[in-house]
């Protein structure tokens, strides 16, 4: 009974976040300052993440590349649809659920038990589409080019390990990437990937919002949102590949 | 004027608020006293709207709060200012930018005239040249005189504070009381304290109202109160035997001249 009752206050507190602002010019400067946040921040984390996640798949399909009858040019193929269909929309997701979404969650829910969003509602602020909706505008602008970076830098780091460790050269692996390209799977990850912000934005907040208590429910809170954001993703990429896919 | 008829509020079952009434007038330091646990943050609460009343009506200057709904309740919420106990400050803004901050949502005065305002209510608060500081950078009292600087910047008609002097020595005590009552008379608005320091009761109340087990057990003014046989109202105000025994004697004295 819980679950539906949580289902239900979090579609009752979405309708209150994608009210119209109240203030256009107050929401720009919070938007500017969520994409900072959420977005600008993160390019470390994801690069650095992108970066090895390429290396390694690249050297894996090697290391699996045993049949002479395999082109060698599989490795790039490979390394370019497990990247862009998978690694970079859903891992990069649940790597930012972890970071993006425990420090909603825990901003929020700092927030509510010293008493800040009491104060927002005494002042007659919708204190739901003021902290929520800029996060998510934010999320569902900037996500899908974190996504489209880590595609980018993973398909990079496949080259590199594959030219220093002397596996292939830069035009085997660059005709295996281009090979079977499909522009609509790249669609279909950026697409995913907006949902999936999406997710994790509304998700944590939701957790951060109702947050009762002191600081150690804050921390509970950043930790339920981070646990049920990474499920939430998971089902959804489930659900929207079956859907779109097939 | 902010007036309470019949309140009643629970909180799974437990009832917290009994029928409470109660009238807050204009221009008077409306004061809410009780120990602990016995309603008075919750009646706050209910006044402002951050809680349900389960039944009966809250009415600000004539409007039925209760049967508002979330938009006509906002614009209510609008000409109230709120002192929380912690001062509830925006962690991420400065000083300037926290009492900037409801002019930013609701007026259209522009960036100087904002500044203006906001140093204006700096001054008030004897807080000058702070405007940089962000909250974590100040002290307790500071604070406090920072939540009522963003509370008076609207130029509010209802004054809420909840427990204004909790966590602070009683000079900076006596400081925050005397700014309140004078910005009570100034602005001639409705000021409501909630709070169980007796120091404050004595020093600013105009009218108080002791709850006690959720009800409204008592009214009266700051006289009445040190002079009521009321037991529950003896055992709140002379906590202590001391000053039990104070009393006493004082009593004795009065019926003796």
């Amino acid at each position: 009974m819980k679950i539906l009752s949580d289902i239900g206050k979090y579609f009752q507190m979405m309708g209150s976040v994608l009210s119209r602002p109240e203030n256009w010019r107050v929401f720009r400067v919070r938007l500017f300052d969520e994409l900072q946040n959420i977005g600008v921040n993160s390019i470390f984390l994801v690069a650095l993440m992108s970066v090895f996640m390429g290396g390694v798949i690249s050297l894996q399909t090697a290391a699996q590349m045993t049949s002479p009858f395999l082109p060698e040019s599989t490795v790039g193929y490979i390394t370019q649809s497990s990247t862009i269909l998978e690694f970079s929309p859903t891992v990069i997701s649940l790597i930012l659920a972890g970071k993006v979404g425990s420090n909603i969650a825990s901003e929020i829910g700092t927030m509510r038990v010293t008493e800040q969003i009491d104060a927002l509602e005494i002042m007659g602020v919708n204190s739901l589409s003021y902290l929520v909706l800029p996060k998510l505008i934010a999320a569902i602008l900037f996500f899908p080019i974190l996504v489209t970076f880590s595609m980018t830098l993973s398909l990079i780091g496949g080259w590199f390990a594959m030219v220093i460790s002397g596996l292939q050269t830069t035009d085997t692996y660059v005709m295996g990437i281009r090979s079977y390209f499909e522009m609509y799977y790249v669609w279909y990850a950026l697409f995913k990937t907006m949902v999936f912000g999406m997710i994790i934005v509304t998700i944590s907040s939701y957790f951060g919002y109702y947050t009762k208590g002191g600081s150690l429910d804050v921390g509970r809170s950043s930790t339920n949102s981070v646990v049920s954001c990474s499920v939430v993703i998971l089902i959804a990429n489930f659900i929207l590949t079956q859907l779109i896919l097939f | 004027m902010v007036q309470v008829e019949s309140i009643n509020k629970s909180f799974a079952g437990n009832q917290i608020l009994h029928d409470v009434s109660a009238t807050f007038q204009k221009g008077k330091v409306n004061m809410i006293i009780g120990q602990s646990g016995h309603g008075k943050s919750v009646l706050a609460k209910c006044i402002v709207g951050l809680h349900e009343t389960d039944s009966g009506r809250i009415i600000f200057d004539g409007r039925d709060f209760t049967s508002m709904d979330k938009l006509q309740k906002r614009e209510v919420r609008k000409e109230i200012g709120m002192l929380f106990q912690g001062a509830a400050l925006f962690d991420s803004m400065t000083v300037e930018e926290n009492i900037m901050f409801p002019l930013d949502m609701f007026s259209k005065m522009t960036k100087k005239e904002k500044l203006n305002r906001a140093n204006f209510c700096l001054e008030r608060v004897n807080m000058v040249g702070k405007n940089k500081l962000l909250p974590a950078e100040c002290s307790g009292g500071m604070q406090k005189r920072i939540g009522i600087a963003r509370a008076i910047v609207m130029n509010p008609k209802y004054l809420f504070c909840d427990e204004p002097n909790s966590g602070l020595d009683p000079m900076t005590s006596i400081l925050i009381d005397n700014l309140i009552r004078e910005i009570t008379y100034e602005y001639d608005i409705t000021t409501i304290v909630i709070t169980h320091d007796m120091n404050s009761v004595i020093e600013i109340a105009d009218s108080i109202n002791f709850i006690h087990k959720g009800q409204n057990w008592w009214q009266g003014d700051r006289k009445s109160i040190l002079t009521t046989d009321n037991p529950e109202i003896l055992n709140f105000v002379y906590a202590a035997d001391f000053m039990k025994q104070i009393r006493s004697t004082m009593k004795e004295n009065l019926s003796a001249q």
